[in-house]
């Protein structure tokens, strides 16, 4: 068992772990944080995207120790003082689910990616999301909400 | 064009059914406020871990349990036959032909496994890990035995996938519209057209599919409580909990299933599994809660896969291209089991080939084969897909062969606007529909006419990029279904639904649905549905359903059912909340009932300012102080509705191709669909249900197949080998509307979920082969994959000269990564 430490949603937290735990299984089974949830064993449907000091990482793919004395942010501490964030608003305007079970991890990468290019194209956020599998939407809506959450970017910065 | 009904404006000030409502779902979904299936955690619960056969066909000689008993935190380890007793069985709900051979299917295989990824064995630990960690020390030996794994190979008996059984021929259905009454003798059509006319025969392969919903399948189960509770990832809750009553003996009564957040079914999830039996037995073995999930790969492997036919079609025209007969013979892989739906998927199927052509005659016969491959049952759209994609490639052929537009000769025989009604050769009743309508407005917005000119052009330039463009003019059969019909067809069991309307003291109602929605918006949809209807608040509105203790009654969802069935159920619930609420409001306003009107939501007394909301009439009759005399104090109704007819969506689909002649690459420049899906309860969620759908359409033409090797193993075993299409890999779409409102149920709506998906397909494939026809191309095989293409090209003998020799530019570590080295000579290393 290893000790670690880090903050979770804005709160600190302590657990001892295996070393083997995954950073999914840690959230999900230590913590409760079942908001964020495992979509495949391979590391390629993104359901488990989390931000991990900022930048968005898949916690299937990460162990619990690598988040040792950091700061981890789910789909849980995205909304603050009962303010969805945009890019959760503007998946419900935009239709951008359907069973619900990808969007966490679709909404975390969406964030990471308009942080990252805060104007992208529609090419641009079709490759950005290429490590989010949804089975439902056919990414049709799924990229309109990330244009839509785009477009109130702008209209925040005027 | 669109013939949309009006309704009486008093009827509500604001109506809800066709606004496109952002979905009450959706807050919880956005922020992680979920209940799937594996997120429940119990107190003392265990955790399985299945021990699964790499085999696909092999005699079990002995199971040592030994070492993973030793296991830390191990509580327990199982084989089939200490579940023996126990276990149950599951079942085939849908036996196509009295004579069906159909191996007995344990939830824990004892003897013999029949296909890679049966359960041989299974551990209890208190934690998953541990659970997973001791399978790996489950020592099983067996004895491998031939298996039956190539469809074609399979129905000629050369190897048996059930030795016992003697044939791996599970059961031959048939359809004949002149033995039926429906149409003339088939073979009478061919012969004919053999002589001067056109006969066309063509084979067409529907690859292996799987489901692949995004919440790998779960079940817990609570054996704690008076009755035993399971919770499930499952579309089909209702279903779930008869079968298990029927087969394991817990009486149904003591049995309560619940479908909580489920994260996608697809049809996949439209199953009674080995692993919910399991998960039963072992809590009521331990007599703690029990939990199992799976991993992808194990759901890939061992949730039940779709499609995998071979098509034989034969279609006799005359020289004008006006059919006259089709004949059907489908081989339908099984897999290893029939499972619940089992053959009933091709026959769903057999009332489609015909789709909106007017052929006098047709034959469909289909041979169901068990092989040892994963099981095979229903997978989005089930049957129709198939057929569509048959009838609409062939029709396309019929189009080249006579020389004329794809489109022109689907006009030709496509049955007229006004001919609605029409009596198919497969005996279905078409209540509405205008495929003139839709195919004009899909032309419009495709620009085709603009498209087949570059088309052109392109040709003529000898562009290496060819265009090719693709039309699917589908129809289907939805809201399954008439249960006399479901009776004709040897079904197991009814195509009814039922619903309940409870108005509550404070004036909320809260709705029942004996549907079970897995991302279809059903507490979105039916609240609108309720709140024009009762004339209360669109969130004044509650939807209950998947859980057997609160929907006591139902058949779920699956078939394009939930609003077309579900929906009517609740119409009719709702409107008897009306008629006692009426009551009521005559006794309480002191007037005569003929003498109300109702609309928005109040009672009011003709030419008076009198009346009173229903909200109000709900609080008086809680109260019951003042009620006509004799009546019992509640509005709540019940209604169970038995559909008449099934109904009959349709829709022009048109989609542009490119293709790299060079490299077989491929790019969708452009898809456009025009769908008359009836009435519209909500357009946004009908534009979501129509992009998922074309989406997994266009993913079975161009990308996706579960393919094995030749000793059985499933090698598109994960997401990095099973090709599920990304945000990259697909555009943005084109959707639109006719409306023919449906004549067979209240709300005039038809069926959504599934024709997407039916549609796409062929579109898509259509427009490859229009790409590169004039390269002699008539077919290329489903995934259509750049290799396919670029060889189907090579073989043509029209693509480019191959390239040779010292051309190819390889970077080579032998030359500093600056040379390139003539790798044909075989000599460089």
């Amino acid at each position: 068992m290893v000790r670690i430490n880090l903050t979770v949603d804005g709160a600190k937290v302590a657990d001892d772990v295996e070393p083997r735990m995954l950073l999914v299984h840690y959230l999900r089974e230590k913590l409760g944080k079942t908001g964020t949830v495992v979509g495949c064993d391979t590391s390629n449907c993104g359901a488990c995207t989390v931000h991990l000091d900022g930048t968005s990482v898949k916690s299937c793919n990460v162990l619990a120790v690598q988040a040792d004395g950091g700061e981890v942010t789910t789909i849980e501490g995205l909304a603050k003082d009962g303010q969805l964030h945009p890019v959760q608003e503007a998946f419900r305007e935009c239709h951008g689910l359907q069973c619900g079970y990808c969007t966490p991890g679709m909404i975390m990468q969406s964030v990471d990616l308009l942080k990252e290019n805060p104007h992208p194209s529609e090419d641009e956020i079709r490759l950005g999301l290429e490590g989010n599998l949804c089975r439902c939407t056919g990414y049709h809506n799924i990229v309109k909400a990330v244009q839509h959450a785009a477009g109130q970017g702008e209209a925040v910065q005027a | 064009m669109t013939a949309t009904e009006a309704r009486p404006e008093s009827e509500a000030p604001e109506r809800e059914i066709g606004k496109d409502r952002r979905r009450k779902e959706d807050q919880r979904l956005i922020t992680g406020r979920t209940r799937w299936t594996d997120n429940i955690q119990l107190p003392g619960m265990l955790h399985l871990a299945m021990v699964r056969s790499p085999f696909a066909h092999a005699r079990i000689t002995a199971i040592d349990t030994s070492e993973a008993k030793q296991s830390p935190n191990v509580v327990d380890v199982v084989t089939g036959q200490d579940l023996a007793e126990t276990q149950g069985v599951l079942i085939n709900a849908w036996p196509i032909t009295p004579d069906q051979k159909t191996p007995t299917h344990l939830p824990v295989a004892i003897d013999r496994v029949a296909f890679a990824g049966e359960v041989v064995a299974v551990v209890v630990a208190r934690s998953a890990a541990e659970a997973r960690d001791a399978a790996e020390l489950v020592d099983v030996d067996y004895e491998e035995l031939p298996a039956a794994l190539d469809l074609k190979d399979a129905a000629a008996d050369t190897v048996l996938a059930h030795p016992d059984l003697g044939s791996n021929k599970s059961a031959y259905w048939v359809f004949d519209s002149a033995e039926a009454g429906t149409g003339s003798n088939v073979e009478d059509a061919i012969t004919q057209a053999r002589d001067g006319g056109i006969v066309l025969e063509r084979e067409y392969r529907q690859q292996r599919l799987i489901p692949a919903f995004m919440e790998p399948r779960s079940t817990v189960v609570d054996p704690t409580g008076e009755q035993l509770t399971v919770w499930s990832a499952t579309q089909i809750p209702h279903i779930l909990r008869f079968a298990l009553a029927a087969t394991t003996g817990i009486p149904e009564s003591k049995l309560r299933v619940i479908a909580p957040d489920v994260g996608g079914g697809f049809g996949g999830k439209l199953q009674t599994t080995p692993e919910e039996w399991i998960t039963v037995a072992l809590a009521r073995r331990t007599g703690k809660p029990v939990k199992y999930t799976e991993t992808r790969s194990e759901s890939l492997m061992a949730a039940h896969h779709g499609r995998d036919q071979w098509q034989k079609l034969t279609l006799s025209a005359d020289r004008e291209g006006n059919v006259t007969g089709l004949k059907v013979e489908l081989l339908a892989d099984l897999g290893a089991y029939v499972s619940l739906v089992g053959g009933g998927v091709p026959v769903l199927g057999a009332f489609m080939f015909n789709a909106i052509y007017k052929f006098p005659a047709y034959h469909f016969a289909v041979q169901t084969v068990l092989t040892n491959k994963t099981w095979t049952d229903a997978y989005r759209g089930a049957g129709r897909p198939e057929a569509t994609f048959a009838i609409e490639r062939i029709m396309d052929e019929l189009a080249a062969e006579v020389g004329v537009d794809p489109l022109e000769i689907r006009e030709h025989n496509w049955i007229k606007h006004e001919e609605f009604p029409f009596t198919t050769v497969a005996g279905l009743e078409y209540d509405s529909g205008n495929y003139e309508a839709a195919t004009a407005r899909a032309k419009e917005l495709f620009g085709y006419d603009e498209l087949r000119a570059e088309q052109r052009r392109r040709r003529e330039s000898g562009d290496p990029v060819q265009l090719g463009l693709g039309v699917s003019t589908f129809t289907e059969m939805c809201g399954l279904a008439p249960s006399r019909v479901l009776g004709q067809l040897d079904y197991g069991a009814g195509g009814w639904e039922h619903a309940s309307v409870r108005m509550l003291a404070t004036g909320k109602v809260e709705v029942v649905t004996g549907v079970s929605a897995h991302g279809q918006g059903h507490e979105t949809a039916f609240s609108q549905i309720v709140a024009d209807r009762l004339g209360v608040p669109f969130e004044d509105v509650e939807v209950l359903h998947g859980d057997t203790q609160v929907s006591a009654k139902g058949l779920d969802t699956y078939g394009s059912r939930s609003l077309v069935v579900g929906g009517e159920a609740l119409v009719k619930a709702t409107d008897k909340v009306v008629e006692k609420a009426k009551a009521v409001a005559a006794h309480l306003l002191e007037a005569s009932a003929d003498d109300l009107d109702f609309s928005g939501g109040r009672f009011s007394v003709r030419g008076t300012d009198q009346g009173l909301a229903i909200q109000e009439i709900a609080g008086a009759v809680f109260a019951a102080h003042n009620l006509p005399d004799g009546m019992e104090p509640s509005l709540d109704s019940d209604a169970t509705y038995d559909p008449v007819n099934f109904n009959y969506p349709h829709g022009t689909h048109l989609c542009a191709m490119e293709v790299d002649t060079e490299t077989g690459e491929l790019t969708m420049r452009k898809y456009v669909c025009v769908d008359d899906i009836g009435n519209v309860i909500n357009p946004l969620i009908v534009s979501g249900q129509v992009h998922g759908g074309l989406v997994q359409g266009i993913a079975q033409a161009l990308w996706e197949e579960a393919v094995y090797d030749d000793s059985g193993t499933l090698v598109s075993g994960s997401f990095v080998d099973y090709l599920l299409p990304t945000a990259a890999d697909t555009i943005s779409f084109e959707v639109d509307h006719t409306t023919t409102p449906s004549l067979t149920n209240t709300l005039g709506t038809k069926g959504v979920g599934e024709a997407g998906t039916i549609a796409s397909t062929p579109a898509v494939v259509n427009a490859v082969v229009d790409a590169v026809r004039h390269l002699g191309i008539t077919d290329i095989r489903m995934p259509c994959t750049p290799e396919r293409v670029w060889r189907a090209i090579q073989d043509a003998g029209s693509g480019q000269e191959p390239t040779t020799g010292a051309a190819a530019p390889h970077f080579d570590a032998s030359t500093g990564m600056e040379g390139t080295v003539d790798r044909t000579a075989g000599d460089a290393q």
